[in-house]
């Protein structure tokens, strides 16, 4: 009978670049720089891994298909490389495959690398219609990314009662709350703190999100290398080690596009993901025992419903904990402690990465006073693939023990 | 008894002030004051002559069992396709079997009557039983000429058939010739005409007469007969010389919507034909008239069936339901003549998959989705898996149509990310009431009149255009429902 990932991984070391319009990197590039600090931070030659996976997510901007031009990039030596792909979840997918082959005995150290380019398409956003699909084409609604997402927001208005004006309030202390933390944050795409009436007064994109419910369209990469915690222990003797106490994945049936049971206004992939992760790593009140969290923030909606989703926030009451700070730095559950999706940035098959890398450093306390999250013993990350009504949900969630 | 069983007719909802045209492009040829008046109808950004020939048709089906349908002709003489079927697509959008003639009429603007005849003569003599005839036009004047500011864009229908006829054929007279008052050479994206006295004086002056007076002989009737003489002429002094010297009075000339429509080409005499029929008595006689490379008359009368005849797919209510379209520019990059920029992100280059599209076809022209046979669900697009999970079953769908559905917004937005010539792209989920749901565009509606929960129709639209290759492609969207008064 399985019983989960919980306490059979632990984290040897991790990388993450600086996210941003990096003009002068290509995704190799970028994949590089995030390796060499994560192998020094986990104090082991690339050889010493046996094996890895690596994410991207789009193909024709980036390092194309398959594994194998990361794998040629980093120079591995002939070890197995494979590429996971899932949306938005795609780096979370990586770290989870390296996980398991871990846990299941077939490796001691394994590299988990996500990276993506995506500042050679020449507009804003993510590329059009390069991943669309022949029915998509012929079917789906004109749409964009921010378009689908901005929908929450009608359905969850319908849904609950809140007005578009209550959204729009709690979307900018969303995005203020992100951009304040992102300033603090020298690895961050967007640093510079913004007032919430500048973000409610920004043009819009797609109604009701304006340009800060938008997060950055950012290049960068992350990894992290991963071994049992006997292996970590003995090259860490004198450090607390991060384990990964719940890996959890949900994917649309396709009830919430074709079916008629969902009303739009949440995800209904996350809570289920949320449920089992929670379920995974023994935790029972996930608003206590969650110390902090990096929520997939792509769009201010999606933290804002998000965080009932992960069954923090009570359905349909998320508003009176994003005007009250729970999220902020200084609040019951920070979140997006880093600056998020939304300030960070978000090449999308590194992010997942990046979230567990946020996690990792704010639990080992390598961040500066101004943005450590105090006494944070398990950090959760979120990511959300794809679009509301069918999607990936991936969680992480990583603690100290 | 061969005739009309139910007709259709459609006007575009947004109506572009003349006026915003001449103020634009006057300077230009300042005795365009003369054409100024009133408003012409313009197609939407997503609509050509197949969509509204599709709006048309729709309203003639009026609820008939399509499967009763054997036929399906198109007129247009802007048919957005040079070779493949435009008429096959519009049968399929009308969710018609494959058993059918499928045919489209071009060339001249009388081409919307030599379809109405050609299926007159299939019902009459026993070939087909019902045919559905759609006529559509949307025909460019350059900017500045006289034709930008009298053409307007509108489409009609016809079930043409032996039962329940509320409007019997009683017989025509048909004149051909070559005469090129209008043409358009196999490349032309305007239209161009010759001088409008000629046009005036030798065109409608000579013709209209010659083919009423042929049919009046024909069939042994005078034009006091007639309860409405429906012709097509749109200069206003000939058209009072013309009523003169024929007879016809004020209370039978039927209005042409010069000033609400505009001049719309095949489907001119056939819009005037259906608001003609929507206000006929039983045993009152039409006399139609189309003008374009010579001139078709047919007479028509009206039955005791007209009298129950319901139908609120009228001219009437479609000229109802109209929008200002407050901005000329707007008009003009709808058209392709102003090539505004959409951005980059709209020269990412994807292609219609033929063979996809093949497959797809009831789906993507017709909106079928499926059925689950073991559970009765309805799905939307068609699925292989039943979507119940407490169903599961696999290949056990049937198809069902949804075009004819009320659905619900479950939510919206208004997009300025997504590529579109008319910005900001407006699209959501629909729900319907019994069942089954999708992300479509919304159209003929703006970002602020959304509400969830509204009710929308859904209407076959152009989904994208290729420029690459000059291909249109077409799907379904969502129209809220409104209230007309």
């Amino acid at each position: 009978m399985a019983d989960g990932i919980k306490d059979k991984v632990a984290i040897l070391g991790m990388g993450c670049t600086r996210f941003g319009e990096r003009w002068e990197s290509y995704a190799e590039d970028l994949a590089a720089e995030a390796l060499v600090e994560c192998l020094e931070d986990a104090g082991i030659e690339k050889k010493e891994i046996q094996a890895a996976y690596v994410g991207t997510h789009i193909d024709e901007i980036n390092v194309g298909k398959a594994a194998v031009p990361l794998g040629v990039a980093l120079k591995l030596p002939y070890i197995p490389v494979t590429r996971t792909e899932n949306y938005c979840a795609t780096a979370t997918e990586a770290f989870r495959a390296a996980c398991y082959a871990v846990a299941a005995g077939a490796y001691d150290i394994v590299l988990a690398l996500g990276v993506e380019k995506l500042k050679d398409t020449g507009y804003g956003g993510l590329p059009a219609a390069t991943g669309m699909s022949v029915q998509s084409f012929m079917m789906g609604a004109n749409m964009s990314a921010p378009g689908m997402f901005a929908q929450l927001a009608t359905a969850y208005s319908a849904k609950w009662g809140v007005s578009m004006e209550q959204i729009k309030d709690a979307m900018a202390h969303i995005s203020a709350k992100s951009h304040a933390n992102g300033a603090l944050n020298p690895r961050a795409h967007l640093r510079r703190a913004v007032t919430e009436d500048q973000i409610k007064a920004a043009p819009m994109i797609a109604y009701p999100l304006g340009l800060f419910d938008c997060c950055g369209v950012s290049d960068g990469s992350a990894c992290a290398i991963v071994t049992t915690p006997e292996i970590a222990q003995s090259l860490k003797k004198n450090q607390e080690l991060v384990k990964v106490k719940a890996l959890s994945v949900s994917v649309s049936s396709g009830e919430e596009s074709i079916g008629n049971s969902w009303d739009g206004s949440h995800f209904v992939t996350t809570r289920i993901a949320a449920t089992n992760a929670y379920k995974e790593a023994g935790i029972e009140d996930p608003r206590e025992e969650i110390s902090m969290c990096e929520a997939h923030d792509c769009f201010s909606i999606t933290e804002m419903v998000t965080m009932e989703d992960l069954h923090i926030s009570p359905k349909g009451g998320v508003y009176e904990d994003i005007m009250n700070g729970f999220y902020d730095l200084d609040g019951g559950t920070p979140c997006q402690v880093d600056g998020g999706l939304k300030c960070f940035g978000h090449p999308i098959g590194a992010s997942g990465l990046r979230m567990i890398y946020a996690m990792y450093e704010q639990l080992l306390e390598r961040v500066p006073e101004e943005r450590q999250v105090k006494n944070a013993r398990l950090g959760l990350t979120h990511n959300l693939g794809g679009m509301p009504h069918s999607n990936v949900a991936a969680i992480s969630i990583l603690g100290l023990d | 008894m061969s005739g009309i069983c139910s007709y259709g007719g459609y006007v575009p909802r947004y109506r572009l002030n003349r006026m915003l045209v001449y103020q634009a492009m006057g300077w230009m040829n300042p005795a365009n004051i003369a054409n100024a008046k009133g408003e012409k109808a313009v197609a939407n950004f997503d609509e050509d002559s197949i969509t509204m020939a599709v709006a048309a048709g729709l309203k003639a089906l009026n609820g008939m069992d399509p499967a009763r349908v054997n036929g399906a002709f198109m007129a247009s003489t802007t048919m957005p396709y040079k070779e493949r079927l435009n008429a096959g697509i519009v049968a399929t959008a009308l969710g018609l079997g494959d058993d059918i003639r499928a045919a489209d009429f071009s060339g001249g603007l009388k081409a919307g009557t030599s379809a109405l005849l050609s299926a007159m003569d299939a019902v009459e003599a026993g070939r087909m039983d019902n045919v559905v005839v759609t006529v559509a036009e949307s025909r460019l004047g350059k900017p500045a000429s006289p034709q930008e500011l009298i053409f307007g864009d509108a489409a009609a229908a016809f079930m043409i058939g032996n039962d329940n006829v509320i409007a019997e054929f009683k017989g025509s007279y048909s004149l051909s010739y070559d005469f090129a008052d209008h043409y358009r050479g196999k490349n032309a994206t305007y239209d161009r005409q010759w001088e409008d006295r000629w046009i005036r004086d030798v065109g409608f002056g000579q013709f209209v007469p010659q083919a009423i007076k042929g049919l009046l002989k024909k069939l042994d009737l005078k034009i006091e007969d007639f309860a409405k003489v429906i012709y097509d002429c749109h200069y206003n002094a000939a058209r009072k010389k013309l009523n003169k010297v024929l007879g016809i009075a004020p209370e039978a000339d039927q209005s042409n919507f010069q000033v609400e429509i505009g001049q719309s080409g095949t489907a001119q005499s056939m819009v005037m034909l259906t608001s003609a029929l929507e206000t006929a008595k039983p045993g009152d006689k039409l006399l139609v008239v189309s003008f374009g490379s010579g001139c078709e008359a047919l007479c028509f009368e009206a039955t005791d069936k007209i009298s129950a005849y319901q139908n609120s797919g009228t001219v009437s209510a479609s000229l109802a339901n109209k929008a200002e379209l407050d901005n000329y520019t707007k008009y003009l990059v709808w058209r392709d003549i102003l090539p505004g920029d959409v951005g980059l992100r709209s020269e990412e280059d994807v292609w219609t998959r033929w063979s996809a599209m093949w497959r797809s076809r009831k789906m993507v022209l017709g909106l079928w989705g499926s059925k689950c046979k073991k559970c009765g669900t309805l799905q939307l697009p068609p699925q292989a898996v039943c979507v119940n999970a407490e169903c599961g079953a696999v290949g056990e769908m049937e198809d069902h149509r949804f075009a004819e559905k009320i659905g619900h917004v479950a939510s919206f937005t208004g997009d300025m990310l997504a590529a579109s010539i008319n910005p900001p792209a407006v699209y959501g989920q629909v729900e319907f009431e019994d069942g089954g749901k999708m992300m479509f565009d919304f159209t003929d509606c703006n970002l602020d009149e959304m509400e969830t929960g509204m009710a929308v129709s859904l209407s076959f639209r152009r989904k994208y255009y290729d420029a690459k290759r000059g291909i249109s492609g077409y799907f379904w969207k969502a129209v809220p429902v409104k209230e007309v008064n």
